[in-house]
């Protein structure tokens, strides 16, 4: 297949080496924040797997990333794992969730469909907020260690560095990869048969897509991406708490992936990039920030009803007008 | 020797409203049979309900001598039955061979059929591999569906309105498209309303009337017989 040449372009390692520098900048607030969008876009790329390319309406997602993060932060605070086998340790424990759940959930359609993945997350929430012995309960488990990074500062050139930057490195670099990952799979055979159904479920099925082991594989992939973002959060966070799992969390990773736009493999990133700055910005300014970003975030998606990016790629298609359509959602 | 396709005493039905009143039908490998009646008398049901996107509330569908009633449509496919919809949609956000590539992997069923194969019968495809789906015209768009449907290598083909909707000419290079895929040993089960278009390919035909077998047999008869088809589709 001819592809153009903005779609040649590794996306993945551009915006990973801009990201990278960073730290260079030299304040803490900015890495900060950096640190913060990169690990949040992992879970908002990983939810729209099931959003943007399988149609699926998840109404659970933060389970995924609170059982990751939960999973990652124990085997790190109480049994001393190291930070890369806790961290594929949470990746797989939210997987394996996602497979034990999402074969119930796929069984149902739409509104059903989200209504259970909520159900299920909410069980897991109350599990997590009760269970005081293993998860801490309200308390939450911290603090958790951070990985032993110092190597990192013997690299020439990364010498001198806060172990806040050397983190965002490592962290910045698995986000890379998983992001690297997510992307192969959304334009495999695999992201297509995904397509195929979002388009039209039966469609799919009468052609031999056996829809429900699709929805399922995607569920298990998405959930398991979710996890390793949450395992990266908790670590960054110094703490995992109940709340990373309760359903704000899941309409929060709604919300970036809308906001950037659920038809771009990137929407998503973007999205999280300006809710995490909003946020940052506005609570900075006035203690009604709720209402503000509310408001905000309102403006923006009667606006724009196909995200940043949506409206970024209905501009550059005026300006170029007169060519051949383009690809949605390429 | 048993049928390839037998539907034995169909009964199906869209929630209350019941719609085949115990349809029986049977096709030998390499015949084209047709479905023939006027709108609403069950054509599409009947096809529906051989592919699994419908379950009958009664009566079976026995596909090589094995009961394949209640299958999900995913299955069906797989097991060698190809399904052209009357809405003949593509995926339009999938590229031509996209469209073609995505059946060929999900039917698993290798065969005759290949990209190059489904270029030779419809050239036109073959310039437009890039296209999306969604910015083809009606006649293009039912050229991939069939395209798309051969990607699975059926054994039989269900092809339901194929010219409904289509202009007359692009009717006629159907029609001339479908009588190749005769020849090339393909069993079609066509549902229609167009007497020509069925009498130009049909061996056989069974006449539908609210929900049941009217009339069955060659389709010689009907073609000799105007007065006889013309009694039969009247109502």
């Amino acid at each position: 297949m001819s592809r153009s040449l903005f779609d040649r372009i590794p996306w993945v390692l551009v915006i990973f080496i801009i990201a990278l520098g960073i730290p260079w900048l030299g304040s803490k607030y900015y890495t900060f924040l950096a640190t913060q969008i990169a690990i949040l876009s992992l879970f908002a790329v990983s939810y729209n797997l099931l959003l943007g390319s399988a149609g699926l309406v998840s109404f659970g997602h933060a389970a995924y990333f609170g059982l990751g993060s939960y999973a990652c932060g124990l085997l790190m605070k109480e049994l001393g794992v190291p930070f890369l086998i806790a961290l594929a340790a949470g990746g797989l424990m939210a997987a394996a969730f996602a497979a034990g759940f999402g074969f119930f959930c796929v069984r149902l359609t739409k509104i059903y469909f989200s209504m259970l993945t909520l159900a299920f997350a909410q069980i897991v929430w109350a599990i997590c907020f009760q269970w005081n012995e293993l998860t801490g309960g309200d308390q939450g488990i911290s603090p958790i260690p951070y990985p032993g990074l110092n190597w990192l500062s013997s690299v020439p050139g990364l010498d001198g560095f806060r172990v806040g930057d050397y983190f965002y490195f490592v962290a910045l670099a698995v986000v890379a990869l998983c992001i690297a990952a997510l992307h192969r799979i959304s334009v495999s055979p695999f992201g297509r048969m995904l397509m195929t159904i979002r388009e039209n479920p039966e469609r799919a099925s009468f052609i031999g897509v056996n829809v429900r082991a699709y929805e399922l594989a995607a569920f298990i992939v998405a959930g398991g991406f979710a996890g390793i973002a949450g395992a990266l959060f908790g670590i960054f966070n110094r703490g995992v708490f109940a709340d990373f799992l309760y359903w704000p969390k899941s309409a929060e990773v709604l919300i970036m992936t809308i906001l950037g736009g659920m038809n771009y493999f990137w929407g998503p990133v973007v999205g999280t990039g300006m809710l995490v700055v909003l946020n940052q910005q506005i609570t900075a300014y006035t203690e009604y920030w709720p209402l503000v970003l509310g408001t905000i975030l309102l403006v923006l998606l009667f606006a724009f009803p196909g995200g940043l990016l949506g409206a970024l790629h209905a501009g550059w298609t005026r300006l170029r007008s007169g060519g051949r359509g383009v690809r949605p959602g390429a | 020797m048993a049928a390839l396709l037998q539907v034995e005493n169909l009964h199906t039905a869209y929630g209350l409203s019941k719609v085949l009143f115990g349809i029986s039908a049977e096709i030998d490998a390499g015949e084209c049979v047709v479905l023939l009646g006027r709108n609403g008398v069950g054509k599409s049901t009947t096809i529906k309900s051989i592919m699994g996107l419908l379950t009958p509330a009664q009566g079976r569908v026995v596909w090589k001598g094995q009961d394949i009633t209640g299958w999900a449509p995913h299955r069906i496919a797989r097991a060698g039955i190809g399904f052209v919809p009357e809405d003949r949609r593509v995926f339009p956000e999938l590229s031509v061979w996209e469209n073609l590539d995505i059946a060929a992997r999900a039917a698993r069923r290798p065969g005759h059929w290949t990209m190059d194969a489904v270029y030779d019968l419809f050239p036109q495809l073959a310039s437009m591999r890039n296209r999306m789906g969604g910015y083809l015209s009606g006649g293009e768009q039912q050229m991939l569906t069939i395209a798309r449907t051969l990607m699975g290598n059926p054994e039989l083909l269900l092809l339901d309105e194929p010219s409904e909707g289509l202009a007359p000419l692009v009717v006629d290079m159907l029609l001339e498209k479908i009588g190749e895929l005769k020849r090339g040993g393909l069993t079609i089960l066509l549902a229609e309303q167009g007497l020509e278009f069925s009498l130009a390919l049909a061996d056989r035909v069974y006449v539908l009337e609210k929900g049941t077998v009217r009339h069955s047999g060659p389709s010689r008869e009907l073609r000799e017989d105007r007065a006889l088809a013309d009694r039969l589709l009247a109502l």
